[in-house]
């Protein structure tokens, strides 16, 4: 079968809350010709299924539940008339920028855009991807797919559960699982630190008096046809199960909350390339990955903790692959790298033309501590640091510019009095 | 008798999740410290006081593109009313369509809160 390619100006693909904000930006900017495609039958991506309040703080000052914040961007994309292709899948992306997609009622599709934003998102980790030795039954669940099951679909998963993983969706979910009747047993978390935000450990569990096992893991998945229950044990230093320490805990049902994979498949068609550390693009501060003409944004590019800073991030990838199609974007000459105690900074390469806003990690949890950037940029003091909270800096220009001769950025965190 | 203490909590205002410290006189909050923004103070007051939560839930919905509607208290309500107010909002069912903010639950448990729809849904064609 064979679909004549149509040209168009600025493809999003993606309808959440990156795809959104992208498509409005750009068509702020004077690109009427915007394309959003959208994998489901709604846009709004996973917003749709956190029905809990907290998005849209920064940005709106006021707490929103998922859908209301993807409502607001929603109503902008049809009052400014974008088009949107929902229930359409991308299945192929090239380097030149030609778009595949099929979908139901839009057929096979050729696109060949100007620019192209990737608004892909993420998807969860599974068991397969951690290794959990035991039985095979049924009743394991990423959390996300549990949020689904009750949020959109209306069905519970089990009757009493345990959660594997702190990660702030299995957080969410030992509340509204606790809310709709189920026994939460614990969440168990292999780190001495929980990866979810504090506020979700304050409101998700310790209002409902739930345990938290932190330096513990599974250990063994117990069923044959079901989920029976699972054996749990403390980790040393080293994250090795002391097995004598374990103990069982019955169970109908496992949620799996470890973690988040940004989705690249189709980035890397395109030879998009991607960083080991983020899984995401590589990008410079315009939001342009290694291809002329791709930008990325949001947790396709890297996990973020709160909606409010993918939408910040978009809104500048659509400004910039705006300005790309109008007249190109300068050549970004300066790296930026991560130093001690940081995992990762977005984004890599900046020109010193422009202010830009960077987006980093710890590597490990600290307490009041300096960033310092370097070379002698600039000092932040962060009165405490956690990996799972991302930090946001804004440098200006004249800043940034500082390190043209030396070529490079370095994002460093101490701690206060103790240098390490 | 007078009684004093110091209550560790985790602000729940922002993702920053701030740790405070209320020094609590005769069970009323005296002092706040360890908070970033002005929420911090006020949260810690009426954490003290009388711990209030939003409560987000669903509610069944016929005729929509969904069948599950997303549904919030306007205000917070008690904490200890959440279990209360679930089994109440059970008994509801609404028809689309439904506009986001539209009151579904008016006075849940004679709080005087209403619970309101958060989002949209449009009947299904």
């Amino acid at each position: 079968m064979t679909a004549s390619v149509q040209e168009r100006d600025l493809v999003v693909i993606g309808g959440g809350p990156a795809g959104l904000a992208a498509a409005l930006a750009a068509k702020e900017d004077g690109i009427d010709d915007v394309l959003i495609i959208e994998r489901s039958d709604e846009l709004g991506g996973i917003l749709n299924q956190c029905i809990h309040n907290g998005f849209g703080i920064h940005l709106f000052e006021k707490e929103l539940t998922g859908p209301e914040y993807a409502e607001r961007f929603i109503k902008d994309v049809m009052k400014e008339q974008i088009e949107c292709l929902t229930g359409t899948v991308v299945t192929g992306l090239s380097r030149e920028r030609e778009i595949t997609a099929v979908g139901q009622e839009s057929g096979l599709l050729k696109i060949k855009a100007k620019a192209v934003v990737l608004a892909m998102g993420c998807r969860e980790r599974t068991r397969s991807a951690i290794h959990i030795p035991g039985d095979r039954p049924a009743g394991v669940f990423t959390a996300g797919t549990i949020q689904q099951l009750i949020n959109l679909d209306g069905y519970l998963p089990g009757k009493t559960v345990v959660i594997l993983g702190s990660g702030d969706i299995g957080l969410i979910m030992a509340r509204r699982l606790t809310l709709e009747g189920v026994k939460v047993q614990g969440v168990v978390e292999i780190m001495s630190y929980p990866g979810g935000l504090n506020r979700n450990i304050a409101q998700c569990l310790n209002d409902f008096g739930i345990p938290l096992y932190l330096s513990h893991t599974v250990v063994e998945i117990r069923g044959k046809e079901r989920v029976e229950g699972v054996v749990v044990a403390p980790v040393d230093s080293r994250r090795v199960p002391i097995l004598d320490r374990s103990f069982y805990v019955p169970c109908d049902t496992i949620v799996l909350s470890v973690g988040l994979i940004p989705e690249n498949e189709l980035s890397r068609m395109a030879d998009v390339r991607l960083s080991s550390t983020t899984s995401g693009a590589y990008v410079d501060e315009n939001l342009q990955t290694s291809v002329d003409g791709i930008f990325a944004c949001g947790n396709v590019l890297h996990v973020h903790d709160v909606v409010d800073f993918v939408t910040r991030e978009s809104w500048r990838a659509g400004k910039n692959a705006a300005r790309f199609i109008k007249s190109g974007l300068p050549q970004c000459g300066i790296a930026v790298k991560p130093g001690k105690n940081v995992r990762y900074v977005v984004p890599h390469m900046v020109s010193g033309e422009q202010d830009v806003e960077f987006f980093l990690r710890a590597s490990r949890p600290m307490g009041r501590s300096v960033l310092s950037i370097q070379p002698g940029l600039r000092e932040v003091r962060q009165r405490i640091v956690k990996p799972s909270e991302m930090i946001s800096v804004t440098l200006s220009a004249d800043v940034i510019a500082k390190a043209k001769s030396s070529g490079e950025i370095r994002f460093e965190l101490d701690e206060r009095g103790t240098g390490q | 008798m007078n009684t004093s203490d110091k209550r560790e909590l985790i602000c729940i205002s922002c993702p920053l999740g701030c740790q405070l410290s209320v020094d609590v006189s005769d069970g009323k909050p005296v002092s706040v410290s360890g908070n970033q923004c002005k929420r911090g103070i006020v949260y810690a007051e009426s954490e003290i006081l009388n711990p209030r939560r939003i409560l987000t839930t669903t509610i069944r919905i016929k005729g929509g593109v969904v069948s599950q509607l997303p549904v919030r208290t306007k205000e917070p309500i008690s904490k200890d009313l959440m279990m209360q107010a679930m089994r109440e909002l059970r008994k509801y069912e609404v028809n689309a369509p439904v506009e986001l903010g539209e009151v579904i639950v008016s006075d849940l448990l004679g709080t005087g809160v209403d619970v309101i729809a958060s989002r949209t849904v449009v009947k299904a064609e």
